[in-house]
């Protein structure tokens, strides 16, 4: 395809508490075996795209570590392939990146290198499948300088996490507010946008040298009426991971059939880095319904209406209802578990109770002993 | 290519005829196993676990899944610029081809492969055992011995060391005597058909037997060979899990073992991975009326219905009010609603309508393969259909799309009985 990929998964998020204090946002495990990249890395590879770059800075480390080979997103290729970039010294500049457009000018040679026509940039926080190259037939054929994806906010949908759109008749953007309290828009920018690479390279080296680096605010917002920006909408599920409680619900959504068979089962499939678990047991005490369970467990409690990643352990006895359990989690016996969000590799010790709300789960933090 | 200091040869051509439908579109190591493996997973990661990258893997009965599964080595790291996995098989030399022999054959018609890697030693795998080794044990061994040749051996009870190949060793462990299946064994030390060479001295036998012997092979005749010309041989004694799984019976039970609370070959270990072709390994879902209880579910499952004491390979869809018990059923199989499946090893990509009985009546063996069904599990091969309200006894075969008209007029094929649609053989 004639576009290279820019995933911005620099970002931190103050609203996921505990769950980001170790990783970037982008690489929160979700849906049992993925990690949130994942979704927008697959999506840019399955639309034909051999050339990505990953934005990383905040807590890089979980970001580099599942993004260690890029074969697994077939990037394993002699032109294009898959590039980190996190925040580096030189002579000329030794700052962290200050916003998501010095992020891409930062890395601006990525973009001089490349000879695709077109980039597309997309948030890393999303779970969604999308076609990107519908997404650009639509820019080329509309004639816009930047084509940004949209998604109809539901009823009462509180959007003061998103970029909010008002959307003529005709797909083009008549307004565009950034995360604003009173939106006069109804439609929620995805976070993923369409551009000329050479006209990114230019607005990023002018936005830039005014001291302003936000891709949003400084160029898209400020921009909008000298750019024709069109919109175009996408119909199909997608949740971007704000909160906490949205975390949590983009995990609960993977136990209803269609969302679970439209990332798992039906192709393009989203592709992640593989790890060799052996099958999920099940022992003779077992009881565990309406649930995923991440291969390598080993089940001898009872576990309802529950997401389990990979080499989780339940031991004899536990009830655990309403939760999220990440990989490596390990549940005594005769524990009591409900509405708890369990980040990777927490101990449970026998007899613990947890009883969180639902709309406010309780998180135990990464590698802790309850 | 780089000089390695050690190459394994796989040998992964055998049919395993013993395994009856299950072998009738892919060789025996490409067999299923333990829910997400193919058998021959647990020798390549034993490979890449010992430190051992370079593998020739020789095929030749129905290599296509084979092909497949291996591909460029992906799964077991064995993707490389220098070595790798290479697959072997049978070729056209000058103006004739030949097939493989014998084992020892297969290695003697790729020694232009081995020189190509140019090792010092090189170890004689087979594709069809289920343990966990590391070689690199076995290695040091060979070459504190100075060997020429090591065979790994486990001890047997001596009253079942006649259905073996016998290894009697003097008290340092060198090799003086091997009998096959000898009437009155003299020791229960049985070869575990792995074998280290120092390749220089193999290199000298294949060309030397193959002179003699067309079907030249391991067991039969280059360690009688060596042995005859005092080479120095070693027996390295194994001590663990090991399993042959070359008949129906056996097959089922050490995918039995591992549903145990605690079982004897421990797949969860991290420092002994066992490497497959997993994919994005999604997660397994269990519904909301399902019941899964000392059983082994693989990544991808869907479960309505109870499972019990079974093993479920990928992507196998278990509908309500299903109950499956003291079953194996293996990757992309749908198994529709209110069936009754019971002691069954079903094969991958089957499709089980509703209201299906399976494995129900006398335990009769079956009358074309008596010596292949003979222990009460029926099986069904690779892409077989079976349609709705049949009822299906113990001991058969069932193979291809069947229909309601190959069963009898109660919609029964009893037990002993076998439909096999891709082959002459009906009921």
């Amino acid at each position: 395809m004639n576009a290279v990929g820019i995933i911005l998964a620099g970002g931190n998020n103050g609203r996921l508490g505990e769950l980001t204090k170790t990783r970037a946002v982008s690489a929160i495990p979700v849906g049992s075996c993925f990690r949130c990249l994942d979704f927008p890395l697959s999506n840019l590879s399955n639309s034909g795209i051999g050339k990505v770059a990953v934005l990383a800075q905040y807590n890089a480390r979980s970001l580099q570590d599942h993004l260690s080979s890029s074969k697994w997103w077939n990037f394993g290729s002699k032109y294009g392939g898959l590039f980190v970039f996190s925040p580096y010294l030189s002579d000329d500049n030794s700052f962290w990146f200050r916003g998501t457009a010095d992020s891409i000018y930062q890395n601006i040679t990525y973009l001089r290198r490349s000879r695709e026509e077109y980039v597309i940039i997309t948030s890393g926080d999303a779970v969604y499948k999308a076609d990107f190259k519908e997404l650009l037939r639509n820019h080329e054929q509309s004639g816009a300088d930047v084509t940004i994806m949209y998604k109809d906010a539901e009823p009462g949908q509180d959007l003061r996490e998103f970029g909010v759109l008002t959307v003529g008749e005709n797909g083009d953007v008549l307004d565009l507010e950034e995360k604003p309290l009173e939106p006069q828009g109804s439609k929620i920018s995805m976070g993923i946008y369409v551009i000329k690479r050479t006209l990114l390279m230019d607005l990023l080296s002018e936005t830039v040298s005014e001291g302003n680096y936000d891709l949003v605010k400084d160029i898209f917002v400020r921009y909008r009426k000298m750019l024709k920006i069109n919109g175009f909408r996408f119909d199909g599920y997608w949740k971007a991971i704000k909160s906490v409680k949205s975390y949590f619900d983009v995990n609960m959504d993977f136990l209803r059939a269609d969302i679970r068979r439209l990332f798992t089962q039906e192709q393009p499939y989203i592709e992640t880095k593989p790890k060799d678990e052996p099958p999920a047991k099940y022992n003779s005490q077992a009881d565990v319904a309406d649930c995923l369970v991440g291969a390598g467990s080993i089940i001898s409690g009872n576990i309802f209406h529950s997401v389990l990643f990979r080499r989780v352990y339940v031991g004899d006895g536990s009830a655990v209802k309403d939760s999220v359990l990440m990989e490596g989690t390990r549940v005594g016996n005769n524990c009591v578990l409900e509405n708890v969000i369990l980040d990777k590799f927490v101990t449970i010790s026998d007899g613990a109770k947890l009883v969180g709300d639902p709309q406010n789960p309780i998180i135990i933090s990464k590698g802790t002993t309850v | 290519m780089r000089k390695k200091e050690i190459l394994a040869m796989l040998l992964a051509g055998g049919q395993g005829s013993r395994l009856g439908v299950l072998t009738a579109t892919k060789a025996k190591p490409a067999v299923t196993f333990g829910g997400k493996y193919r058998i021959i997973d647990f020798t390549l990661s034993n490979c890449v676990n010992s430190g051992i990258d370079t593998v020739g893997v020789l095929t030749q009965y129905q290599p296509l899944l084979l092909n497949q599964h291996i591909g460029i080595g992906i799964p077991w790291d064995l993707d490389r610029r220098s070595g790798g996995v290479t697959v072997l098989s049978p070729h056209v030399k000058g103006d004739s081809g030949e097939w493989y022999m014998g084992t020892a054959n297969a290695l003697f018609h790729n020694i232009d492969y081995i020189d190509n890697v140019d090792p010092e030693y090189i170890v004689v795998l087979s594709g069809d055992h289920i343990y966990k080794m590391d070689y690199s044990n076995m290695l040091s061994f060979h070459k504190d011995k100075k060997a020429d040749a090591t065979i790994a051996v486990l001890e047997v009870p001596m009253l079942e060391a006649s259905r073996f190949g016998i290894m009697n060793c003097h008290d340092d462990s060198r090799i003086y005597e091997f009998e096959e299946k000898p009437p009155e064994p003299k020791s229960n030390l049985a070869s575990m058909g792995i074998y280290i060479f120092t390749w220089e001295i193999l290199r000298e036998m294949l060309i030397k037997d193959s002179g003699v012997h067309r079907d030249s092979d391991f067991g039969k005749h280059i360690i009688p060979l060596m042995i005859a010309q005092s080479r120095s041989l070693y027996a390295y004694r194994f001590c663990g899990y090991w399993r042959d799984v070359g008949t129906i019976e056996s097959y089922w039970s050490a995918n039995m073992d591992l549903v145990q609370a605690v079982p004897e070959f421990n797949m969860y270990e991290n420092f002994w991975q066992i490497y497959t072709d997993s994919f994005n390994q999604p997660p397994i879902y269990t519904g909301p009326g399902a019941e899964t209880r000392t059983s082994l579910l693989a990544d991808g499952c869907e479960v309505y219905g109870t499972v019990i004491n079974s093993v479920l390979g990928t992507d196998v869809y278990v509908g309500e009010g299903t109950i499956i018990r003291d079953s194996i059923v293996m990757s992309n199989t749908f198994i529709g609603q209110n069936c009754e499946i019971n002691r069954c090893v079903i094969d991958e990509h089957v499709s089980i309508g509703d209201h299906v009985k399976m494995g129900t009546g006398e335990n009769v063996p079956n009358e074309s393969k008596p010596r292949v069904y003979d222990c009460g599990i029926t099986v069904v091969g690779t892409n077989s259909k079976i349609p709705s309200h049949v009822n299906i006894g113990k001991n058969c075969e069932i193979y291809g799309n069947t229909v309601h008209d190959n069963y009898n007029d109660d919609n029964c094929l009893p037990s002993g009985k076998s439909i096999n649609l891709e082959s002459e053989a009906t009921i």
